[in-house]
């Protein structure tokens, strides 16, 4: 079945595909999920205020992210960050912006709304009382937040938040219509160079789906022992 | 901010002399339902198969499955695709492969997004079948095999009616994802919703009004399915039955 196929050609580009698309791929996820976690964060405090200017436009970004498709906001983002960088540091033309940062901003506001849906069921699942007590110890909102409310959430959430950091190292893969190097992007990049879109696109698949695997695995067991600590 | 704004570009004609540009979005966002509702069906057939398959007492069944659901949740959605278009072709039989290569163009892409999209969400749906059986008492199955149902029958009448409605909350938002999830389909060559939204900022040079009306678009359609679900729940909901929380979920 595979009598065709030249597997050389995984080897001759292991280096290219891993020092330069792999690096890209992880740093790219890590960046969003730190940027992703904090802004999301923040939204679900914004959502669970008792303000309401406050809970209605918070509410409104994380409801249209999540009913929108990420391909349609990477294009969104790769044309509108030029702008607002323009506006931000008032100058006449649109500013340049890298790829990298531009899926930077991308994946860390797209995903924000991901994350703050789980960070506001994390801050709900975290009891009442715990925040009275707080307020009547004497301590501020932040204070509360921070010390108290957060610590709590982030731990019952842990498992929730690793999952959806899995599938955001899966969907950075997507930066591939900007024509960006990422793992896929490279991979692509030999296959079509080299016509040998089959061996490239099957080594790919089994390399995400080794990553994807082993760290769904490692949350399982997270699982499992948070539970038991419980 | 340098940026000239035209809202009436939707009504002007676009390049390729079949109408205006609205009517661009409007064939675009028919391909997209088109695609979505033709794997959904694929992905609720296969899903309750497989989920239902999952929670039997056969060990090698409920293996089997396991490895369906991890093969299509552990790869990216885009890789997979590549692998329904690219790959596929190559690896079956020379006839059949020559036939899946030329296929009419819009039908190249449309079949193999279709697949993708459908047999991806089916390890979703399989997903959210089983943890809604599983969310049942036990005694539930247990009751209906003292009562003489044989194993398929306690499934047929017992077990998933009220797992299926259970779960309509979490199919809902498979749902959704499958509509949003069919932009993916434009990298090998459909052109759904936001791949004429891309088009028609290249060829317009209005970036920002293509795309306001792509995201207005996908945001009407979300009120549809959500408003359309609720209605269903309320349809067939069983007075009396509780329906279970929804526990937070990873997820798209």
């Amino acid at each position: 079945m595979f009598s065709g196929f030249d597997f050389d050609v995984i080897g001759r580009s292991l280096p290219y595909l891993f020092r330069e698309g792999m690096t890209f791929t992880l740093t790219l996820t890590a960046m969003a999920m730190a940027g992703g976690i904090v802004f999301g964060t923040l939204l679900a405090m914004m959502r669970l205020s008792r303000y309401r200017v406050l809970q209605i436009p918070a509410g409104a970004y994380v409801n249209l992210m999540r009913s929108v498709p990420l391909v349609l906001v990477i294009f969104w983002f790769y044309f509108l960050v030029p702008y607002i960088g323009a506006w931000a540091i008032g100058a006449k033309q649109p500013i340049q912006v890298g790829a990298f940062w531009s899926s930077v901003i991308t994946f860390t506001m797209f995903e924000a709304a991901y994350y703050a849906e789980i960070m506001r069921a994390g801050i709900q699942s975290v009891p009442r009382g715990q925040v009275w007590a707080g307020y009547a110890l004497g301590l501020n909102y932040w204070q509360t937040m921070g010390q108290v409310v957060l610590p709590q959430a982030f731990r019952n959430m842990l498992p929730v938040l690793l999952t959806q950091t899995i599938i955001l190292f899966q969907d950075t893969s997507l930066v591939y219509v900007l024509s960006i190097t990422d793992f896929l992007g490279a991979a692509a990049k030999v296959a079509q160079r080299d016509g040998r879109l089959v061996e490239m696109y099957l080594f790919v698949a089994v390399v995400y789906f080794i990553i994807s695997f082993s760290l769904s695995a490692t949350v399982k067991r997270l699982q499992q022992r948070i539970a038991i600590v419980r | 901010m340098q940026y000239t704004w035209n809202w009436n570009v939707f009504w002007q004609a676009a390049p390729d002399g079949s109408g205006a540009y609205l009517g661009w979005l409007i064939a675009g966002l028919g391909w997209t339902l088109g695609a979505a509702l033709s794997a959904w069906i694929i992905a609720l057939a296969l899903g309750a198969t497989v989920g239902t398959l999952r929670t039997t007492p056969m060990t090698w069944v409920v293996r089997l499955g396991n490895a369906y659901v991890e093969l299509f949740r552990n790869i990216p959605l885009l890789v997979q695709m590549f692998l329904w278009y690219f790959v596929l072709p190559e690896l079956l039989p020379n006839a059949l492969g020559d036939a899946m290569k030329q296929m009419v163009p819009p039908w190249a892409s449309f079949w193999p997004a279709v697949l993708c999209l459908g047999f991806y969400t089916s390890a979703r749906v399989a997903e959210q079948v089983r943890a809604g059986i599983q969310s049942l008492p036990r005694g539930q199955g247990m009751a209906a095999t003292a009562v003489g149902l044989t194993l398929p029958q306690a499934y047929r009448y017992v077990l998933l009616p009220q797992a299926l409605r259970i779960i309509l909350p979490p199919l809902t938002s498979e749902f959704m994802n499958i509509i949003k999830n069919s932009s993916v389909a434009l990298t090998i060559g459909l052109v759904e919703l936001t791949a004429r939204a891309r088009a028609m900022q290249e060829f317009s040079f209005q970036v920002f009004e293509a795309f306001t009306a792509a995201t207005v678009i996908y945001v009407l359609v979300t009120l549809v399915v959500v408003f359309g679900m609720r209605y269903l729940e309320r349809r067939v909901a069983v007075p009396g039955l509780i329906s279970a929380g929804g526990a937070p979920m990873a997820g798209h």
